[in-house]
């Protein structure tokens, strides 16, 4: 199973994900997988390097799944956190992201 | 209610100073996350699952007025327009910037609030019966204890790195409306043999992972010697209490571990030792935190009100309010609204901006001044003119706020869960919205009588199901959030720890299993029982039976 590495955005704790082009993306669709432990180790390494530079904190590599090109972060926590907003639909502050 | 004096001022502001250096030095990397965390932790700033979470206490559960349109701005201005009332009578906004937080709490200070003590392992913010000052079963009025007790351990040098977190819990009423039972120290205001009043001390109650009631360490306490008793508690727990082990760090562990016996005698030894020492608070500052306490003048009226007496037999639905979120008050005329944020289809606990400005709104038209949150993650309005309860009725129900289910099934506690938790294993909101649906029918909680449902969405237990009459917890089992229902708790007098009734459930099978387990409680009851009474009387089989068939 492919995995991405995951953080919180230090400025204001967003859920972010290690996206290919080496930024930080809010998308979980845009984040880079890794199929083999080194491209694992290779982007945790680059996570490391961006919480030394202060973008994130609280790093860790999620094991995803692939259904039709789309990615599935398999337990109900990641994909709360990859929804960006709690799972109570049709709420009067269910805001807009 | 309290006011900050100079030193007060000073101190609190100070502190926000202090805190916007910090973040500026950890943005500038002067300061790693793991130097920066225990930091953010001591001014109540957790990083949560999706953004930051500011904790905000409100001492003892009281609100002025101003404070609450304060906490609305905040909402509307640094957050998503609604916080979040916890189980420690404290707000959580949910989505905070951690660059927006020094202003935040500079916001907080120009009212007389902060976040210190909202985490961390030291004395946290000391809760208290959500109708002091005002219950007609009062004794004495618990809050200048509270008081008291928050500026002697604000910062407290030797206490602000016990071996874990610790919460105090005070209660001057015949009934027991803040759960003492279920804190690290639990006080109660009891008339002595002397006739004068002074505290009955229970030690070692708790929730979490290994749930116990407190036991009684000293049956009368006088009062002037609140400080240094309760200082030779944390002393010999802050000697003896684990270091080694997160789970078993609670003094509830040392004392069930001890025994209460020899915990006692610890700290009897301690007492003589050390009670010669100034530690006990002199008269005269004991008078000065007192007079903020002055009970507002508040002129007898007449206890009937005719156009109330009219709307109670033409509307049962205003009757049912009435009789439930209506609490009686010590003055003659008066009673204490329980404003319900309970509504089904919300939230329990949530609050909205708007909603913050009413109940401010409220509290400055009919109830002079103040407005209260209970652990039960609702707001009170405490002094209202009997009068004035249609008016207040018809503004309430207005905005939504006029469910009338205080202490029945609806008036569920409830954790944010792991919609928002970074602890929680599993959702407990949805589960709450789904349970509150099935049971909307007030005339159903009616018939059902009394009821405390509590839910949790981890093993920490911040939703108390541990003392729920009904409890649920969310865990993980294997990627799938499943709910475990324990039965019996109770946060009461009669304090108990629930009982695991048997196998968890699946979410969708949640509100089912409630509705089950209420039929047989119905089926089962005796004239004039509650849940709790006939779950005592008739055991665990027949729930059992009901819930998964005969053995």
């Amino acid at each position: 199973m492919p995995n991405v590495v995951t953080a919180n955005r230090l400025l204001d704790g967003i859920v972010v994900y290690l996206a290919a082009d080496g930024s930080w993306t809010e998308d979980i669709g845009c984040a880079r997988l890794a199929e083999t432990e080194e491209e694992t180790k290779a982007l945790e390494a680059e996570a490391a390097r961006a919480v030394a530079e202060r973008l994130v904190v609280a790093v860790y590599p999620m094991a995803v799944a692939l259904h039709d090109g789309a990615v599935d972060p398999l337990s109900v926590r990641e994909r709360i956190r990859a929804a960006h907003r709690t799972t109570l639909t049709k709420d009067w502050y269910d805001v807009p992201l | 209610m309290y006011r900050y004096d100079e030193f007060d001022h000073a101190f609190v502001h100070e502190r926000v100073a202090q805190f916007r250096e910090q973040v500026e030095r950890r943005l500038l990397g002067k300061l790693t996350e793991d130097e920066f965390r225990p930091l953010r932790l001591r001014n109540g700033l957790y990083l949560q699952l999706h953004a930051y979470m500011l904790r905000i206490a409100i001492p003892y559960g009281v609100l002025s007025p101003r404070q609450l349109r304060q906490l609305a701005m905040i909402g509307r201005r640094w957050d998503r327009g609604y916080g979040h009332f916890t189980t420690r009578q404290n707000l959580q906004f949910n989505w905070v910037k951690l660059v927006d937080v020094p202003d935040i709490l500079s916001a907080l200070a120009e009212v007389e609030m902060h976040c210190i003590q909202t985490s961390g392992n030291c004395v946290r913010n000391v809760t208290a019966d959500p109708f002091a000052g005002a219950a007609n079963d009062e004794i004495e009025d618990p809050r200048p204890w509270c008081e008291i007790l928050r500026q002697w351990s604000t910062l407290h040098p030797e206490f602000s790195w016990l071996p874990r977190k610790f919460k105090i819990a005070i209660s001057g009423a015949v009934e027991d409306r803040a759960a003492i039972a279920f804190h690290d120290i639990g006080l109660k205001i009891v008339r002595g043999p002397d006739g004068k009043n002074g505290f009955r001390v229970f030690v070692g109650g708790g929730m979490g992972r290994t749930p116990y009631v407190g036991q009684e360490i000293r049956p009368f306490l006088a009062k002037e010697h609140l400080l240094s008793y309760i200082e030779s508690i944390l002393r010999v727990y802050n000697l003896h209490g684990r270091r080694d082990n997160l789970n078993k760090a609670r003094i509830k562990i040392l004392v069930n571990q001890l025994g209460i016996d020899k915990f006692r005698e610890d700290v009897e030894a301690d007492w003589e030792q050390t009670r010669k020492d100034a530690i006990d608070l002199p008269e005269d500052e004991r008078r000065r935190i007192m007079s903020y306490f002055a009970p507002p003048d508040l002129p007898p009226r007449p206890i009937r009100d005719e156009g109330l007496d009219q709307r109670r037999i033409t509307d049962p639905v205003f009757a049912n309010w009435l009789k439930h979120n209506v609490r009686p008050h010590q003055v003659p005329g008066y009673v204490s609204v329980v404003i319900s944020l309970k509504e089904p289809g919300r939230t329990p606990g949530d609050a909205s901006s708007d909603q913050m400005d009413f109940a401010a709104d409220l509290a400055e038209r009919y109830s002079r001044n103040e407005a209260r949150v209970n652990y039960t993650q609702n707001l009170i309005l405490p002094h209202v003119a009997r009068s004035d309860l249609v008016s207040v009725y018809e503004e309430l129900k207005a905005e939504g706020l006029a469910t009338g289910n205080y202490d029945l099934l609806g008036d569920m506690i409830c954790c944010p869960g792991l919609d928002y938790c970074n602890l929680a294993n599993a959702r407990s909101i949805p589960i709450a919205k789904e349970i509150a649906k099935r049971f909307e029918d007030p005339a159903r909680q009616e018939l059902i009588g009394p009821l405390r449902l509590n839910m949790s969405g981890c093993i920490n237990a911040c939703g108390h199901h541990h003392s729920g009459n009904i409890g649920i917890l969310g865990v993980d089992k294997k990627g799938t959030e499943l709910y475990q229902i324990s039965l019996g708790g109770s946060p009461k007098d009669d304090a108990a720890v629930g009982t695991i009734i048997g196998p968890g459930f699946r979410a969708e099978a949640v509100p089912q299993a409630i509705d089950t387990i209420i039929s047989t409680y119905l089926a089962n009851r005796n004239d004039g029982e509650d849940f709790l009474a006939t779950w005592r009387r008739v055991g665990a089989a027949p729930f059992k039976e009901a819930l998964y068939g005969a053995a």
